[in-house]
C-alpha cells in the first residue's frame, strides 16, 4: 500500500478515535445534565461488566477446551482479586495460569 | 513529587497489560509491513489498543477511508461512554483536559472511574499522569515490539488475557465496593444477551445500546435504593 494512503488512514483512526473521546465535551459544555450526570454514575460498572463479555466473546465453548481455560483463569481472578484486593496481583496469576493451561494442558 | 509517585503506583496495574500488548502491536504491525514510525505514530496518535490491532490489518489491506471512519466508530464507540461517565471529573481540568480526554483508554477509565483521587494531590494533576504514564507504557512496548519483530521466539500465545484479567479484577473490586449491584449486573448481562443474539462481530453497539435504555429505565429503582441506603 502507498504511504501516503496508509498515512492518511492513521490520520482517519486517530481523528475518529479523538471525536468519539471528546463528544460529550464538545456537547454539554458547562452543566451536566442530571440524566448523564446519572449515567456517569451507573455506567462504569455496567461497562466494566461489558467489557468483560467482549475479552471473552471469542472463547469456543461449543468445542474444546469448551472455554475450561477461561473459566477455569477468570475465576482465579475474581477469588484473588476478593481475597488479596490487589489488581496486579490478580492479572498476573490470571495471565500466568491462562497461559500455562494453553500451553500444557489443553 | 507526591503526586507524581501517587500516579506511579495508581497507573502500574496497567504497566505489564500495557507493555505486553503493546509489543504485541508493534510485532503486529511489524509482521504486516508497518515498522518502527508506523507502530510508534499509531500509539501517539490513535492511541487505542483494539483499534490498533485491527488498524494495521486495514492499512495492510488498503482499506477505504470510509471503511476506516466506520470500523473505528464500531470499535471505539464505546470510549463515548467514558467520556460522558468522566465528564464531571475532567469538565474543569483546565490546561490537563485536551490530553485526559485524549488519552481515556479501556484501561485508563478503568482506573480512574471511581472518581478518586489520593488525598494531598491535584485530582487533575493526579489524572493526568495517571494518564500519561499508562499511554507511556503502550508506546514503551509498541516500540519494543517493533524493535524485535520476527527475530523474538514468540511463544507467548494467551499474553491477551491479561486483559481479561484486568477487566474482571475490576469488575470484582466494584462489586465488592459497592452495595447496589443492578448496574454491574445490566452491562454484564445485557452484553451477554446481545452476543447471542447478534454474534461476536455485530453485538458491541446493541450492547451499548440496550445497557443505556436498561439503565435509563431503572433509573428511578436505583436512585431511590441509593438514597435509602445512604
Amino acid at each position: 500500500m502507498s504511504v501516503s494512503h496508509s498515512a492518511a488512514l492513521v490520520a482517519v483512526m486517530s481523528l475518529v478515535t479523538i471525536l468519539l473521546r471528546a463528544l460529550p465535551f464538545l456537547v454539554f459544555r458547562k452543566k451536566t445534565p442530571d440524566y448523564i450526570a446519572y449515567l456517569g454514575k451507573v455506567l462504569p460498572p455496567a461497562i466494566i461488566g461489558m467489557l468483560v463479555i467482549y475479552c471473552l466473546k471469542d472463547t469456543k465453548i461449543s468445542s474444546a477446551p469448551f472455554g475450561v481455560p477461561e473459566l477455569i483463569s477468570a475465576l482465579l481472578v475474581v477469588l484473588l482479586q476478593a481475597w488479596k484486593r490487589n489488581v496486579l496481583v490478580s492479572i498476573l496469576a490470571g495471565t500466568v495460569c491462562y497461559m500455562a493451561l494453553i500451553h500444557f494442558v489443553f | 513529587m507526591k503526586t507524581v509517585k501517587a500516579a506511579f503506583v495508581k497507573s502500574l496495574p496497567v504497566m505489564a497489560g500495557y507493555v505486553i500488548l503493546g509489543i504485541g502491536f508493534g510485532i503486529l504491525a511489524w509482521n504486516g509491513g508497518y515498522g518502527l514510525p508506523w507502530a510508534l505514530a499509531m500509539s501517539l496518535l490513535v492511541y487505542a489498543g483494539s483499534m490498533q490491532y485491527v488498524g494495521v490489518g486495514l492499512l495492510a489491506g488498503g482499506a477505504s477511508v470510509l471503511t476506516v471512519i466506520l470500523t473505528t466508530i464500531m470499535v471505539n464507540a464505546r470510549h463515548l461512554f467514558y467520556s460522558i461517565s468522566m465528564f464531571g471529573h475532567y469538565k474543569d481540568a483546565g490546561r490537563y483536559k485536551p490530553y485526559l480526554i485524549f488519552g481515556l483508554t479501556d484501561e485508563t477509565y478503568s482506573l480512574l472511574c471511581d472518581g478518586k483521587t489520593p488525598e494531598g494531590t491535584d485530582p487533575h494533576r493526579f489524572r493526568f499522569l495517571v494518564s500519561l504514564f499508562n499511554q507511556s507504557y503502550w508506546v514503551l512496548g509498541s516500540v519494543l515490539g517493533s524493535l524485535a519483530g520476527s527475530v523474538l521466539p514468540f511463544s507467548a500465545a494467551g499474553i491477551e488475557f491479561s486483559m481479561t484479567a484486568l477487566f474482571i479484577a475490576s469488575f470484582t473490586e466494584q462489586w465488592i465496593e459497592t452495595k447496589d449491584h443492578l448496574p454491574a449486573l445490566t452491562g454484564l448481562l445485557g452484553t451477554l444477551l446481545c452476543l447471542l443474539v447478534f454474534g461476536p462481530e455485530g453485538f458491541l453497539i446493541p450492547a451499548m445500546c440496550l445497557i443505556t435504555l436498561l439503565l435509563t429505565l431503572f433509573r428511578s429503582t436505583i436512585t431511590a435504593g441509593r438514597k435509602v441506603s445512604e
